[in-house]
């Protein structure tokens, strides 16, 4: 059993499982945002609002936003372990992967932030 | 035909280089890249490598020809040979000892780390644990693993993180001891791949499919402990 403290869930099953399940998610909504797109062609600003502030949309979004944090974490996670591995790079790969670590948790929180700020402002109108 | 091969002895020399090497093909038959090896050598004794069994049942000489892993004295030259040229490298991604002998020790770690035996703490019989044949066939295409080492080594994952990722020949005899009715230690063999690199850090290139001597399929015994791991922890 290899022991790692930066994984999302410490569990490579776990880790696994949320990476599938996350991927569905975004699959799903992004399916959610063609087809409206497809079935509505002549969508305007009013109705795409109409469409996103509903709760259903609003859940599925932050939902969605959610599964996107946890689906990027995982893969950066593991591109970073790959690369950056002390097997290759000596004990420098330590430092280097927790300045990469850092930044990739930096910007899912901004991205985590901004997201659901943009879709939250759908039902209480900032514009 | 041209035969480069990879010379390199660590503490002796500053780098690694390739020396080539003229060899003239018979043109009445094809001759295992083993045998031009030994021909070579017979002219140039310096040139290193393991050999034992030369018919493809001990495993010892694996080495990269012309890109491709695979055992000398079972690959034609015929089919690796391009352009009339025959390039002789190490195994990727373990420490070379001389020439094209490379330290397999990491590769054995990962081996031992799978406990290949069988776990019973159930008393032993007189004579035998006795398995069904449907029992028994479930270890075909597992069992018959010579431990070359040309799949772990044509592996990226195992490149990247040989000490933590367990590779796919220690893979291939971890599921052959999960599928084995006689093993009785399951869960816990489960418990110990449970973690992000040993099992999950495959990401299915299938370089092991590809590589293996024996026709075995690595990946496919990978994606079967990923579901005994999904049964149990779900």
């Amino acid at each position: 059993m290899v022991v790692s403290a930066t994984s999302l869930s410490r569990s490579g099953l776990t880790d696994f499982l949320l990476q599938r399940v996350s991927a569905i998610v975004l699959g799903l909504y992004g399916l959610c945002i063609v087809g409206f797109l497809l079935a509505n062609p002549e969508v305007d600003y009013d109705a795409w609002v109409q469409y996103m502030a509903s709760p259903v949309m609003l859940l599925f979004g932050t939902l969605s936003i959610v599964s996107l944090g946890v689906h990027a974490w995982i893969g950066m996670w593991t591109i970073g372990t790959d690369y950056l591995s002390e097997h290759k790079m000596g004990r420098r790969a330590v430092f280097l992967r927790l300045i990469y670590q850092g930044l990739v948790a930096l910007s899912i929180f901004v991205y985590l932030l901004v997201g659901l700020a943009i879709l939250w402002q759908f039902p209480f109108g900032s514009a | 035909m041209r035969v480069s091969i990879f010379r390199f002895v660590p503490g002796m020399d500053a780098k690694p280089r390739m020396q080539d090497y003229e060899f003239e093909l018979p043109r009445d038959r094809d001759l295992m890249v083993l045998d031009v090896l030994e021909q070579l050598k017979a002219h140039d004794s310096s040139i290193s490598y393991r050999r034992s069994c030369r018919e493809g049942v001990c495993g010892s000489d694996g080495m990269n020809m012309n890109g491709k892993n695979g055992l000398a004295c079972k690959t034609p030259v015929s089919e690796v040979a391009k352009r009339d040229r025959l390039e002789l490298r190490p195994l990727p991604g373990l420490p070379v000892i001389r020439d094209l002998v490379v330290d397999m020790s990491q590769f054995y770690r990962q081996y031992e780390r799978v406990e290949p035996y069988l776990n019973n703490d159930s008393p032993p019989p007189a004579q035998e644990r006795l398995q069904s044949q449907e029992e028994r066939a479930k270890l075909d295409g597992l069992y018959e693993c010579i431990l070359c080492a040309c799949c772990t080594t044509s592996c990226p994952s195992f490149w990247w993180n040989p000490d933590k990722f367990l590779g796919p020949a220690a893979l291939l005899q971890s599921y052959r001891f999960l599928a084995d009715s006689r093993d009785t230690a399951t869960e816990e063999r489960l418990a110990k791949l449970d973690d992000p690199y040993s099992v999950f850090r495959c990401r299915g290139v299938m370089n092991c499919v590809n590589s293996c001597p024996k026709d075995l399929n690595p990946t496919r015994a990978i994606n079967q402990i990923r579901t005994l791991l999904v049964k149990s922890g779900t």
